[in-house]
Formats: structure tokens, C-alpha cells, sequence
């Protein structure tokens, strides 16, 4: 193992690219952009799986096998979004989030 | 016992007969339903005589005592080690009578039917139910548990009520069947709770325990009491109770009498001859309990019945509608049996009384069955129900006159007919326990035998009436069964009853008593004398003692009112004290709780619904400011 990056160098990564995918999905108006925030929440919880099976125990792969599943469930959404996202395009000609009112009370 | 396994066919080949043609008959010709049900109760008559052949001459008597043999007696319900419910067949001497007595009458009512039913709209419906009765009557008196006879008793119960209301397009008809189910319904619930009372303290619903004198259930059973009773004794008074409606005990009679609006056969099966002794029959199954835990019970049995007697054959004597008066006197007869029941010991010689219960029971059957079809016969011929629009029958109709004659006397109690052996055995029993019953019964006799008469000279004899067309005599096929029945009324009082049935089941003999049958018969004589001299040869006009007994006689002919403080109290009573308060409480109180309630959840929803704006975002800031709150309290619970 290299010397000098420890797990809280992980963690450190992994919070930031998740807040900033927060950030993201509550500022952002394109519905793409806010797809890829999603994104980014995802693949923070994908290192830290990664990081504390690494450091924590090194002789299972239960959190390699997880993040596995994660990226797997995320290509399945993004496709469904995307689909979504692209029938919306055709029905209002624009993708911003704040017209996409039609299931309110 | 295995000798006794066919006993199975006779009551299921009915449910069979009665599937069959409530199912598929409309698809043949009505008469074809008819003939089905017919040889069908054939059958299970033919099996029943050749069980009581069986029973009482060959395999039924162990060292000279009549045995309770359990046929079937398959478990169904349990409870606990003792308490189940059981389905079975039960022979004893009781209920292999019973089952020749309702075989009998009904293979006789559904041969006459044939006649009398011709034309009818519901032939094949009114057979079907016919056989549903018969079937159900059967189970009741072969039952091995009491549970069991609940059951055939409300199916007795609801194929009586779907029988009067046979012409269901007739007010007056549905009227009469809703009132006997609900009565007789109102009753059973005593009866219920009789029998989960004496269960409670006997232990067991089974028959064989519950009437065994040396069994658990009597030993155990006297300690609670209840209002200075013991609560077997209550238990037994409830079953009474329910006993009471099937019988048209006073005051649960007011069915009885408007039952009438049946068919004819059908008041004369199941009115006169079968399910209205049913509870008689229930009694006197329990008899070993009532003798053995309860006297009270019994003197109420005894002091109802007398009163339900004189009552009934008081009233008897106003009415003109030849059913009714049939009727009033079926009630006066079924008294007639609960005295001698009530006022029985348990034993041979002892038990004088419960086989005089159980042999009028057997003759009443006969001649009340010809009585009723006689007169079916007689309506059948002119169409209307009054005795004072009929008058000199006998010239048209001398077939049913014999018959009817027969009926009359042998119901009066004149030797050598029926009706003068049981009713000078169920007198003689009075007579020793208690004189002051016995002066009523005796009084009843001779009332009996007025009434009768009455009806017999004003519908037989006298003047032509106007009649619609010149009354014919009944089809060859009623006139058979009325022949049948009158030869049975006739010989059936010769049987030597005792030495068959006792409460005991040791056969004792007994003769006739001179010393009472000489006054009961005088009596009965000076009863047909008043009525021959009152409606035959006029001599002694009707109409002035009529007026000389005014109130009384007024009030007799309204059947003392009953039926008015019946309604009284239930419409007056009942309906504004309790039922209307009740039903504002429903209205007002209990609705408008539940209409407040929901009226606050639309409120609030309306108002607070506007949170849902559709803003993707807005609902993930909040859920994003919630997590983030709940973090920081966690911590700041971890801190502190």
C-alpha cells in the first residue's frame, strides 16, 4: 500500500464529491445535469465501499461485489432517465426541472 | 345393532327426494314431482314399520327392558373430553314411535296432496318442502344429542314457515308464516340458551348421558343456584321455553292459530300431527333430568299445559273458521299432554303419565291428521273456510262425514275409538298426583267434546247453505287416506301402549279405570248433548246465551285479546320506549361522529395540500434539510 494515503484521505474524497452532487441536484435546472449529480452521489458511495473493504477487511470482497451491484442499478437508471428525459424533450421542447409541474396537487 | 344400520336410509332418502325435486322440478310435469316424493316417503315409512317391528318384537328388549341403542353416532364438533357436538341416529321406544307416527302421516298428507294440490302453480315446490319437513322432523326425533335436535328443530322450524307462506302471493299468507317464524324463532332462543346452560353444568350434550338416572349429568347438577332456583332447573325451564313456541304453548300460541293460512295437508302434518309435539316429544326426551333435577320445572310444565288446555278450548268453542277452531283445539289437545307429562314419576307403573303423554301423542297424530284433511276436504268441495256457510254436507260428501264422525268421537274420548284410551290414562295419572289439575282437565274433556260437536253438527247437518255449485265428494285419492286415517283412529287406542313405551323402558300393563273413565265419558255425552241440542235441533238458541255471556263471550271470540297485547306491547311498548330513542341515538349521535371525523380529515387535507407544488427540487431540498437536521441532533444528542 502506498504511504501516506490512509482511509480519511478516501472519506475526505468521497464526502466532497457527495455534497457536490447534492449541490448539484438542488441548484441545477437541466434535468441532464442534475442526472449527472446523481451520478456523483452514487460514485461516492462506490469509494467508500471500496475504501473500507480495502482498509478494513482486506481478506473479504463483500464491498467490491457491492459497488459492482451499485454501478450496475445506476446504468439501469440512467437509462430509464434518460428515456424519461428524452420523451419530456419531445413533448415540451425544452429539459429545465421548474416546468416539469404536471404532478402537483 | 348392526341390525339397525338401514334406519340411515329412511330420513336421507327425503333430503335426496327433496334435492331432487327442488332442483329439477320444474322440468318434468308437476305430477312427476308428485309420484318422486311420494314413493319416497313410501319407502321410508315401509323401513320405519319394519324397524319397529325389529325393535319392539325382536332385538330392542334386553332382560325385559326396552334399550337405547345408539345406531350412528359419528363425533362432529369437540369441545373437550365430554362435550361434543355429535350427529347419529338414536333408537328408543319415544323415537322409533315418533318416526312411525310422522312416516305414517306424512306418506298419508302426501297422497292426499296429490288430490288436493291438483293445479296448483307451486305443486312441485310445495312437494319438495314437504319432504324437507318430513326429513327434518325425522333427524329431530332420532337425534343422539340435543345439539343435534336444535339444528332439525330450526330446519322443522323454517320448512313450517316456508309452507305457510306456501301461497306467497296472499298478504294475509306471508303474514302468518313471518309471525310463526319469528315467534317460534323468539322461543328457540330459550331454548338455546337452555341448552348451553344445561351443558355448562351437565358437562355433555349427549343424550345417552343426559338422561341416564344414575349418569353424571343428574348427580352434578343441583349445586348452583340462581334467584332461588337451581340453575339446572332454570336451564330446563328456558328449554320450556323454547318447547312453548314449538308448541303453541300459552302465551307463544298466536302462531298457531294464523299457521292456518298453509294448505290444508300442510296444517295437518305439520300443525296438528307432527312438529307442533315436537315439543312434547323434547321433553319427554329429557324426562329422566326434568323427574330427577328439577320438580319445579316440571310443575311449571304441568300448570302452563293445564291452563293452555282450558284456554284454548275456550276459545275454541266461538270460532267459525273450521281451521282455527282445529287449530285452538290441537293447542288444547298439546296441553292435554304437558300435564300428563308434568305431573309423571319416573318409573313403569310410576311413569303412568309419561306413557299417557306419549300415547295421546300417538292417537292425537291420527285423528287430528283426519280431522284437519277432513276438513281440507270440505274446503276443497266449497271453497270457504266458514262453518256457517256449510250445512248439511253429509248429503253430498257421506265419505268424509264418516271419517270426520270418527275423528270427532275419537277426539271427545267415546269408547271404543282412541281417543278414550289415552285420555283416560293421561287422566287416571292427573288424578293421583294433583285433584286440582285434574278438575281443569276434566272440565277441558267435556269442553272438547262441545266444541267438536259444534263443528260437526253446523258443517254436517242442518239446512242447505247457498253454494256456489252442488259440493261434491273428494277425489277417490284424498278419500283413501281419510278412510285409512279413520280406521287408524279408530283401532290405534286398542295397542297395549304401555307395554312398548314406559319412561323406563319396562313394559307395564295397564286397564281401564272405571271410576274415572265412567265421568269422563258422562262428561263427554253431556258436551255432544249441548251441542246437539244447541246447533242441531235449536231447540236451545245460540245467539241468547251468546248475548247472556256477552263480555265473556265477546272476548273469548278475540281469543282473549292476545294477539292485541301482543301488538300492544310491541308496537306501543317496545317500538317508542326503546327502539325509537335507539334509533336517534343511531341517527344523531353515532352518524354524526363519524360525519364529524371525516369532515375534519377533508378539511385539513384541503388545506394543507398545496405542499405538494411539483417542484422536483423543492421536495429534495426539504428531504436534504431534514437529513441534515436529524444529523445534527443526533450529534448534538451524542455531545450532551
Amino acid at each position: 500500500m502506498e504511504s501516506g494515503v490512509g482511509i480519511q484521505h478516501f472519506m475526505i474524497l468521497s464526502t466532497l464529491m457527495f455534497f457536490i452532487g447534492v449541490y448539484g441536484f438542488l441548484t441545477r435546472k437541466n434535468l441532464i445535469t442534475i442526472l449527472l449529480s446523481v451520478e456523483l452521489i452514487l460514485n461516492s458511495v462506490n469509494i467508500n465501499f471500496v475504501a473500507f473493504n480495502k482498509f478494513l477487511y482486506p481478506e473479504n470482497l463483500g464491498g467490491h461485489f457491492f459497488a459492482m451491484f451499485v454501478i450496475a442499478v445506476a446504468a439501469t437508471e440512467v437509462s430509464v432517465a434518460i428515456a424519461i428525459i428524452i420523451s419530456l424533450y419531445r413533448k415540451l421542447k425544452m429539459i429545465d426541472v421548474e416546468n416539469v409541474n404536471e404532478m402537483k396537487y | 345393532m348392526e341390525n339397525f344400520l338401514y334406519t340411515l336410509i329412511i330420513p336421507v332418502i327425503l333430503f335426496f327426494s327433496f334435492i331432487f325435486t327442488g332442483l329439477s322440478g320444474n322440468k318434468f310435469k308437476p305430477a312427476v314431482s308428485g309420484i318422486i316424493c311420494t314413493a319416497t316417503v313410501f319407502i321410508s315409512a315401509a323401513l320405519s314399520y319394519w324397524t319397529a317391528y325389529q325393535y319392539f318384537f325382536l332385538h330392542g328388549k334386553v332382560n325385559g327392558v326396552y334399550q337405547i341403542i345408539n345406531v350412528y353416532k359419528i363425533e362432529w364438533l369437540k369441545f373437550n373430553e365430554t362435550l361434543s357436538i355429535d350427529i347419529g341416529i338414536l333408537l328408543d321406544p319415544i323415537s322409533v314411535m315418533m318416526m312411525v307416527v310422522i312416516t305414517t302421516v306424512s306418506l298419508m298428507v302426501h297422497i292426499y296432496s296429490i288430490g288436493y294440490m291438483k293445479g296448483d302453480s307451486g305443486y312441485s315446490r310445495y312437494f319438495a318442502f314437504l319432504s324437507l319437513f318430513t326429513f327434518a322432523m325425522l333427524g329431530l326425533v332420532l337425534s343422539v344429542n340435543i345439539f343435534m335436535t336444535y339444528m332439525f328443530w330450526e330446519l322443522v322450524g323454517i320448512s313450517s314457515y316456508l309452507l305457510i307462506g306456501h301461497y306467497y302471493n296472499k298478504p294475509s299468507a306471508v303474514s302468518a308464516s313471518k309471525k310463526a317464524f319469528i315467534v317460534t324463532r323468539f322461543a328457540d332462543l330459550g331454548f338455546l340458551i337452555g341448552i348451553l346452560l344445561l351443558s355448562a353444568f351437565a358437562g355433555t350434550f349427549d343424550f345417552n348421558e343426559l338422561t341416564n338416572p344414575n349418569g353424571n349429568a343428574i348427580l352434578q347438577s343441583a349445586s348452583t343456584t340462581f334467584m332461588g332456583l337451581s340453575a339446572i332447573s332454570w336451564a330446563l325451564i328456558l328449554i320450556f321455553i323454547g318447547c312453548a313456541g314449538k308448541s303453541a304453548m300459552f302465551p307463544l300460541h298466536i302462531w298457531l292459530p294464523d299457521a292456518m293460512e298453509g294448505p290444508t295437508p300442510v296444517s295437518a302434518l305439520i300443525h296438528a300431527a307432527t312438529m307442533v309435539v315436537a315439543g312434547v316429544y323434547l321433553i319427554a326426551r329429557l324426562f329422566p333430568l326434568y323427574v330427577f333435577t328439577s320438580p319445579v320445572a316440571l310443575e311449571v310444565v304441568a300448570h302452563v299445559g293445564a291452563f293452555t288446555s282450558l284456554f284454548a278450548a275456550i276459545i275454541a268453542c266461538t270460532q267459525t273458521d273450521i281451521k282455527r277452531v282445529l287449530a285452538f283445539s290441537t293447542i288444547s289437545q298439546i296441553g292435554y299432554m304437558m300435564v300428563s307429562l308434568g305431573v309423571s314419576g319416573y318409573g313403569a307403573e310410576e311413569g303412568l303419565g309419561y306413557m299417557a303423554s306419549m300415547f295421546h301423542l300417538f292417537t292425537h297424530a291420527f285423528f287430528k291428521a283426519l280431522l284437519f284433511l277432513g276438513a281440507g276436504s270440505i274446503i276443497h268441495a266449497i271453497h270457504t273456510n266458514e262453518i256457517y256457510s256449510m250445512g248439511n254436507l253429509r248429503k253430498y260428501m257421506p265419505l268424509t262425514h264418516i271419517t270426520f264422525l270418527t275423528a270427532c268421537l275419537a277426539i271427545a274420548g267415546i269408547p271404543p275409538l282412541s281417543g278414550f284410551f289415552s285420555k283416560d290414562e293421561m287422566l287416571v295419572a292427573v288424578m293421583e298426583k294433583n285433584i286440582f289439575l285434574f278438575a281443569v282437565q276434566y272440565v277441558v274433556a267435556g269442553i272438547t267434546a262441545f266444541y267438536m260437536f259444534r263443528l260437526y253438527f253446523t258443517v254436517f247437518w242442518n239446512k242447505d247453505k247457498k253454494y256456489e255449485h252442488v259440493p261434491h265428494e273428494s277425489p277417490n285419492v284424498m278419500l283413501i287416506t281419510l278412510i285409512f286415517l279413520a280406521v287408524c283412529s279408530a283401532l290405534a287406542g286398542l295397542i297395549p301402549f304401555s307395554q312398548f313405551v314406559s319412561s323406563n323402558g319396562v313394559p307395564f300393563s295397564t286397564h281401564i279405570h272405571m271410576n274415572i273413565a265412567i265421568p269422563v265419558v258422562g262428561i263427554a255425552l253431556a258436551g255432544i248433548l249441548l251441542a246437539y241440542a244447541l246447533y242441531k235441533k235449536e231447540s236451545l238458541s245460540p245467539e241468547k246465551i251468546k248475548n247472556s255471556l256477552g263480555v265473556f263471550y265477546r272476548s273469548a271470540y278475540r281469543k282473549f285479546y292476545i294477539d292485541e297485547i301482543y301488538i300492544f306491547v310491541t308496537k306501543k311498548i317496545i317500538f317508542n320506549l326503546i327502539s325509537v330513542p335507539v334509533a336517534w341515538f343511531d341517527r344523531h349521535v353515532v352518524d354524526n361522529t363519524m360525519n364529524g371525523i371525516a369532515y375534519t380529515t377533508n378539511f385539513v387535507s384541503e388545506k394543507i395540500k398545496y405542499m405538494q407544488s411539483g417542484q422536483l427540487q423543492q421536495y429534495a431540498f426539504i428531504m436534504v434539510a431534514g437529513m441534515i437536521l436529524i444529523f445534527l441532533l443526533t450529534l448534538y444528542l451524542i455531545i450532551v
